[in-house]
């Protein structure tokens, strides 16, 4: 089903589109979104939600299993501690993007702003996943905890940097590819740079493939360029601190 | 052993006494015995928890206090040249548990209930109905009624409230830092009392969702265990900001802590540290806050938001932000609240006390005429039936207990809650430990507190005259102030006793 979002208020918006996942409808489309905050928010089910246009900040927050197909760019604070399901930005997003995020996709075909991935979780087989296309602000995974964070800085031109300053600072669980190079003095004191092993880019191309089909990228270009690993030295970065 | 530092404690068997039983030796859970022929105790590892002295059948262990005396200086107390030694041996930050055990004067000590004499009649509440009935929410600013069918009706629905039958809630202790067996303990009691459990920031156990109509649960920093399934399960969300035992500081619950329960919940792996950051990420102003405020509601259907600040300096203008924020609960939890782990430092010189700033957020929202926007809830050193109605007659809607119901469960204030060997099975994860603490027993008796402490409240209110809490709510002309000083009076809004 289609909803005409134009000059809709945001609460009204939602009630309806929570309205038609709990009817069953399986695809349901937005058309003429304009900033209308907290789509999708805490929402269930296995629905496939298309939004054309600009949806508003925490996109997805809490969301548990629904797809959502962006397109248009995205705003702050998208897949908020968000526990299962996909989203698809065919743009850019903006700040806090997969706070505390505890599983689902999120997938960016361009940049993205500061604060992306902080405290994203992982246990067992639910594993959080957050690809970007472009380059990242600040504080890139902080406080890192569990999870899938990619960055593959297509589009950059020559000596911009991928991400920002204090890239994994805190992190201490899950584990992050970057399409390229950081500057070790740009990243926080308790992550570790390695090579990915055969392994890991087997991994993380299964991902890449889907990433690719989803947001239009060219997976062999994107895959021509090395990736590093960063990963956190220590699951106690803070272990030592305290006197007991 | 540490030979820089003397034992704290000295542990004495009377080795006539003992039968030898080896009680102690199992009770004690920082190792403090030993046996070769009879028993053997380490005091250097004594934290004077009591929990061997109360299990000794022969009643054979006394712990005293060391005598061994230190040459006097009022500057360096023993416990303060005790943290240089500690700190120049481990060179690590001091940690704690509990609340603040400095000894800041006690506002609460120094307020005084009315009652009444002669002129207006005392009411006895054995014998006449007295409300303790509470509601936490927002209250609408004005209410509109229509006719339909030839009745009365309210215009609009009215706002979801939590409904108390007594004004005092359980305050929210994460899974982690307490027990699954306190947990439940804590949502049995809330039940059979008709009031609320915090579930802290730990998530909920799947075996506490059957106790959501009396939880609170919580989304704070570190986002453990928030997903839809569990925003949805209690009567409210509570947005965590801060902590009166650690004001602008994060939590780091260690990695002993983390057991496979805690793993599970939390979604971090075993013995990886829990670091909840000290600020939300996602909340940098008041704007940000809102917006968290609102997507929790979107995504629980409008449940009330209750928003838990430390109580710091401007904590009135904070409160106002959180209130037009779209907060229905302002949680103030004042600089004595517990906690399972803070900072030594941090935990006894941040903050302020609980009475002075209940007094300034009520005032403000008052003056702001916005009070009704919000319930507010204090915390932070209630210790008594009289603590709550002093507070509820400063201002607030209800009370939260944390160490007091704590207390209740077997807790004696050792204050090493951080160290994960808690010996009464409540604030540890250790399985041989948690199972000390039955949950029935625990239930029962934080139903035996509340009980008594809302007999007292009626009491307080049959003296007051009046038959409902809501009648004491904010009414400062029943308190006066012994012993205060006149700015403090000023802010308390309280008469000096004897005026």
């Amino acid at each position: 089903m289609t909803i005409n979002a134009k000059g809709v208020y945001y609460r009204d918006l939602n009630e309806q589109v929570r309205e038609a996942v709990k009817n069953g409808a399986a695809e349901v489309t937005l058309d003429n979104v304009n900033g209308q905050r907290y789509i999708a928010d805490g929402l269930r089910g296995k629905a496939t939600i298309t939004i054309n246009g600009t949806p508003g900040n925490d996109l997805a927050a809490f969301m548990d299993g629904p797809t959502l197909v962006v397109n248009g760019n995205a705003q702050d604070g998208v897949a908020n501690t968000m526990n299962d399901g996909k989203i698809i930005i065919n743009g850019n997003a903006g700040d806090v993007l997969g706070y505390g995020m505890r599983g689902g996709k999120l997938y960016i075909k361009g940049d993205v702003g500061y604060r992306v991935g902080i405290h994203m979780k992982g246990f067992k087989s639910q594993i959080p996943v957050i690809i970007a296309g472009g380059a990242a602000g600040d504080f890139f995974g902080e406080y890192m905890a569990g999870g899938l964070l990619v960055l593959l800085g297509i589009g950059r031109k020559k000596g911009e940097p991928i991400a920002g300053s204090y890239l994994g600072t805190g992190m201490h669980g899950g584990v992050m590819y970057v399409r390229g190079e950081v500057d070790p003095r740009d990243c926080g004191a308790e992550v570790g740079i390695l090579e990915p092993n055969e392994e890991e880019m087997a991994e993380l191309s299964s991902y890449l493939k889907e990433y690719c089909k989803d947001t239009g990228h060219d997976y062999d270009r994107i895959m021509k360029e090395k990736f590093i690993k960063i990963y956190p030295k220590s699951s106690r970065p803070y272990g030592r601190l305290y006197a007991y | 052993m540490n030979r820089t530092m003397p034992p704290e404690f000295r542990v004495k068997i009377d080795q006539e006494k003992c039968r030898k039983c080896k009680r102690c030796l199992m009770s004690c859970s920082f190792g403090v015995y030993s046996f070769a022929d009879r028993v053997i105790p380490d005091s250097d590892k004594c934290v004077a928890c009591n929990r061997c002295v109360v299990m000794c059948p022969e009643d054979a262990i006394t712990i005293h206090e060391n005598p061994n005396v230190y040459r006097d200086h009022p500057n360096w107390p023993l416990s303060i040249r005790k943290n240089v030694w500690k700190q120049a041996e481990t060179g690590g930050v001091l940690l704690t548990g509990m609340g603040n055990d400095q000894p800041y004067p006690i506002i609460f000590d120094h307020l005084v209930v009315d009652a009444c004499q002669v002129t207006n009649p005392s009411i006895d509440p054995l014998r006449e109905p007295m409300e303790l009935r509470t509601f936490l929410g927002r209250k609408p600013d004005k209410l509109e009624m229509e006719m339909t069918g030839g009745k009365p009706r309210l215009k609009e629905k009215l706002p979801q409230n939590i409904k108390l039958e007594i004004p005092v809630i359980f305050a929210p202790m994460s899974f982690g830092a307490i027990s699954l067996n306190a947990h439940k303990s804590l949502a049995m009691a809330a039940k059979e009392s008709g009031t609320v459990y915090g579930t802290g920031e730990g998530g909920l156990h799947e075996e506490l969702y059957d106790y959501g109509p009396w939880t609170i649960v919580q989304c704070a920093s570190g986002r453990f265990g928030v997903h839809s399934e569990y925003l949805n399960a209690g009567v409210a969300v509570e947005i965590k900001i801060g902590q009166g035992a650690k004001p602008g500081i994060g939590g780091h619950l260690p990695g002993e802590k983390i057991g496979a329960e805690i793993s599970r919940t939390r979604m971090i792996p075993v013995g990886t540290d829990a670091l909840s950051p000290a600020p939300h990420h996602d909340i940098y102003s008041i704007e940000d806050l809102r917006q968290l405020i609102y997507a929790i509601k979107e995504a629980t259907g409008y449940k009330p938001v209750s928003v838990k600040i430390a109580c710091v300096h401007n904590v009135a203008a904070i409160a106002t932000g959180i209130v037009r924020a779209g907060a229905d609960i302002v949680y103030l939890d004042g600089f004595k609240g517990g906690t399972g782990a803070a900072p030594t430092q941090i935990r006894d010189h941040v903050g302020i006390p609980i009475e002075l700033a209940l007094a300034a957020v009520d005032d403000r929202l008052r003056q702001e005429g916005i009070r009704n926007q919000a319930s507010i809830v204090a915390a932070g050193g209630i210790r008594s039936s009289a603590d709550a109605v002093k507070a509820i007659a400063l201002g607030a809607d209800a009370c939260a207990i944390g160490t007091a119901a704590l207390l209740a469960l077997g807790c004696s204030l050792c204050q090493k809650c951080y160290t994960g060997n808690c010996a009464w099975g409540i604030c540890t994860q250790k399985p041989e430990l948690t199972r000390r603490l039955d949950p029935e027993w625990g239930a029962m008796r934080l139903n035996n507190l509340l009980r008594a402490w809302g007999h007292e409240i009626k009491e307080f209110l049959g003296a007051l005259g009046v038959n409902s809490v809501e009648s004491l709510r904010g009414s400062r002309e029943r308190l006066r102030g012994v012993g205060l000083d006149a700015q403090t009076l000023d802010i308390l809004g309280v008469k000096p006793a004897g005026r």
